[in-house]
């Protein structure tokens, strides 16, 4: 009992923080979604009106919210497979035996990850320019016609998800070859002597190997990929049409630029929700592979 | 027992004495003497930079007041200052953006400046352009004295349109579409008469307040956007991308407008002042003698354009008002205002140092001159920004051929209603503004 009181103390500092730089402002933020928080009720607080489920209700009743979801699913539906697929791919060329200069590309590979994204965003806008941009130019000599990729509204999305992949998938890239290197190199072994080729080593040694790994992965690439907001910030600023505004992006809008905090607060818990439900699901999905 | 925990304690309790003393000192140090008084005043981008210059002067020929001017840049200074006063943290002399000020008067966060200017010999309001002094009054009071001004109006290059035959710039719309055809005609599939970048709203919004009807009516509780006079702008501004005058850009790819202009991409230009000095510096020298400024076209002489600029405010919390609007009276001196022209090329909202060089002379400037006459505030609703966004996305839609004209006019109407709800219900319940 005593020992038992003595351990709270010691957490209760680090519980005091989390309260009140983290449960506190979340439970704040929930108050005020049910509010119209807005620049009148900055003023005097008797101009705040409490609105229930208002703020929700009128979300769902809004089309550039459901674009901008539209959007994010769309950018979470084609990132995430394409930045793991790139990660898995990186690692596994670099964890070959065959690789020369290995510290070189993986320092090549990770450098897109530590560089600041606002300086390369403006090197990507060169690259995809429509009439001076070097991706068209190459396209160009193969016979394709220039692409307007930040001008064009069905072109501005995909040319956001090539950026956000290049720039994000050294990280996962260091988390797989670190799985790579904990599988026993004496699975192989086995395998070999069992005859299996190369495809069938990496589908049935590393794969399954790796599947704690990859699930990480996963979690953290569609948590990270559902807050879309940096890219489309510093290179399309929401447009062309409105297809490149994310559901941050929207919460961005309403509560710094137009300071409506109650919506804003809305659309924050419907994100959170909306994550929170994915990851659930994908949990509930790897237990049943599990099984 | 000298145990190391209490050793450490004590040590650390110097330390704590140790900065306690030096923050003390330094307190000391920085409090001003006895009866001066120490302004604050925060000024945003490249004024903040250079209104430093002229305060030596004003703090000489004041004893007793100090100046403490902070910087702002100008993506950070709304945030900044809505922060500031939640936070009771207001400044007591402000610069801000005149289509900002509705936003400041419905926080409440500024004083009324009448009382002030009435007894002023400084500050005329007669000198003023009447328009500029326009945006500073909300609900019949003063909220702002004009520090500078900016509004749109035409860059274009002489010769392109001089080989299309015309030797003078549009005066009329119907003008401006004949020079656009001919100067469109000669520059080929590649080339365009006109950049209007789709990611910015003062085009089209200059075009909407040159019609009659404004754009909010009833005090500005509903949009006003489908009227015969919005329609018809919106319809001048979308026929301009449909006759091809103007690429559909959303000015992404026009990724540097001077060597697009000085390369002839296009030929006119919609912009402010500060794009004079831009193009005097970054033009290529074989265009230098060949673009000029000119006053916007209306519908059928020239027109108005946007009432921009920057104010100078006094926050209502500031316990220095007096000497805060002796700064304010400095600044908009006509030989003051005059130095800050020299220093940073922005134009003086009052007629008076337009009188002599530099301004007199400015051929580049005159057009501007002759815009100011002309020139309206916009909807002085807190909400204005945020409407004229949204104006700017329904214009983008029908640009693309989403909505035809008269669908916008009605969206935007649908969307200015609602975004102005608020305001509806703070006026019903007596709230002035």
């Amino acid at each position: 009992m005593r020992f038992d009181r003595a351990a709270w103390w010691f957490v209760a500092p680090a519980l005091l923080v989390i309260a009140v730089f983290f449960f506190l402002p979340i439970v704040a933020a929930l108050l005020i979604s049910l509010t119209d928080f807005d620049i009148y009720a900055l003023a005097d607080l008797a101009n705040l009106r409490f609105v229930g489920f208002g703020n929700y209700l009128k979300l769902l009743q809004t089309p550039s919210f459901w674009q901008a979801l539209g959007n994010t699913l769309y950018f979470v539906a084609a990132g995430v497979p394409l930045s793991i697929g790139a990660s898995l791919g990186a690692a596994l060329l670099l964890h070959s035996r065959l690789t020369r200069f290995k510290p070189f590309f993986r320092t090549a590979l990770f450098a897109p990850v530590v560089t600041t994204l606002v300086a390369v965003a403006v090197i990507w806008r060169y690259l995809l320019n429509t009439r001076y941009g070097l991706l068209n130019y190459a396209l160009g000599g193969l016979g394709i016609d220039p692409i307007d990729w930040l001008g064009d509204p069905h072109w501005a999305m995909p040319a956001i998800i090539l950026f956000a992949v290049w720039k994000n998938f050294g990280y996962n890239m260091i988390i797989f070859l670190a799985g790579l290197q904990s599988i026993p190199e004496e699975l192989y072994e086995a395998a070999r002597i069992d005859g299996a080729s190369v495809w069938r080593q990496f589908a049935s040694v590393t794969l399954p190997m790796l599947s704690p790994v990859v699930m990480l992965v996963g979690i953290l690439t569609i948590a990270g990929y559902f807050q879309l907001f940096a890219e489309p910030y510093v290179m399309t600023q929401g447009g062309p049409l409105q297809s490149t505004v994310s559901v941050l992006y929207f919460m961005y809008e309403e509560g710094f630029k137009w300071w409506n905090l109650g919506s804003a607060s809305a659309v924050a818990f419907v994100l959170f929700l909306l994550i929170f439900a994915v990851t659930a699901l994908q949990l509930r999905g790897k237990r049943w592979i599990g099984e | 027992m000298n145990c190391p925990g209490t050793r450490a304690r004590s040590r650390a309790a110097v330390l704590f004495f140790a900065f306690a003393a030096i923050s003390l000192a330094s307190s000391c140090a920085r409090s001003p003497p006895a009866g001066e008084t120490v302004l604050k005043f925060w000024a945003m981008g490249r004024e903040g930079e250079v209104v430093v210059q002229l305060l030596p002067e004003f703090e000489r020929t004041h004893p007793g007041i100090r100046v403490d001017v902070q910087q702002l840049p100008w993506t950070a200074a709304h945030e900044k200052l809505l922060t500031a006063f939640a936070g009771d943290a207001t400044p007591d002399i402000c610069q801000l953006g005149n289509t900002w000020i509705p936003e400041f008067v419905a926080l409440g966060a500024i004083a009324q400046l009448d009382r002030y200017v009435a007894d002023s010999p400084v500050v005329d309001p007669a000198d003023y352009f009447s328009g500029i002094w326009q945006t500073n009054i909300v609900g019949g009071a003063l909220y702002g004295v004009p520090w500078y001004v900016d509004t749109r109006l035409l860059f274009y290059r002489r010769d392109l349109l001089g080989q299309a035959g015309y030797a003078s710039p549009p005066t009329s719309w119907p003008e401006w579409t004949r020079t656009m055809v001919a100067v469109k005609q000669r520059a080929g599939p590649d080339r365009y008469a006109i950049l209007l970048p789709l990611n910015e709203f003062e085009p089209l919004l200059a075009l909407a307040l040159q019609q009659d009807e404004p754009l909010l009516r009833d005090d500005g509780r509903w949009g006003n956007f489908d009227s015969p006079g919005f329609r018809r702008a919106l319809q001048f501004y979308v026929d301009a991308f449909r006759a091809g005058f103007a690429p559909a850009s959303t000015g992404i790819d026009v990724s540097n407008v001077w060597n697009e202009f000085g390369r002839g991409y296009f030929a006119f230009y919609i912009s402010g002042p500060w794009n004079i000095a831009e193009f005097k510096r970054r033009l290529p020298a074989s265009v230098q003698g060949e673009w000029a400024t000119a006053p916007l076209p209306g519908p059928n002489a020239p027109g108005a354009s946007i009432a921009g600029g920057s104010s100078l405010v006094l926050f209502r919390a500031s316990r220095s008002k007096a000497a805060a609007w002796q700064l304010i009276e400095y600044l908009a001196r006509p030989d003051v205002q005059r130095r800050f022209h020299e220093l940073t090329g922005d134009l003086p909202p009052r007629r008076e140092p337009w009188r002599d060089p530099p301004l007199a002379d400015d051929v580049y400037a005159r057009a501007f001159r002759d815009q100011l006459e002309r020139v309206k505030p916009t909807p002085q609703v807190a909400e204005w920004e945020r409407i004229a966004n949204q104006m700017r996305l329904v214009a983008e839609r029908v640009v693309s051929g989403q909505l035809s004209v008269d669908e916008a006019a009605k969206e935007l109407d649908a969307r200015a209603n609602d975004i102005l709800e608020k305001r509806r219900w703070m006026l019903a319940r007596g709230e002035p503004h």
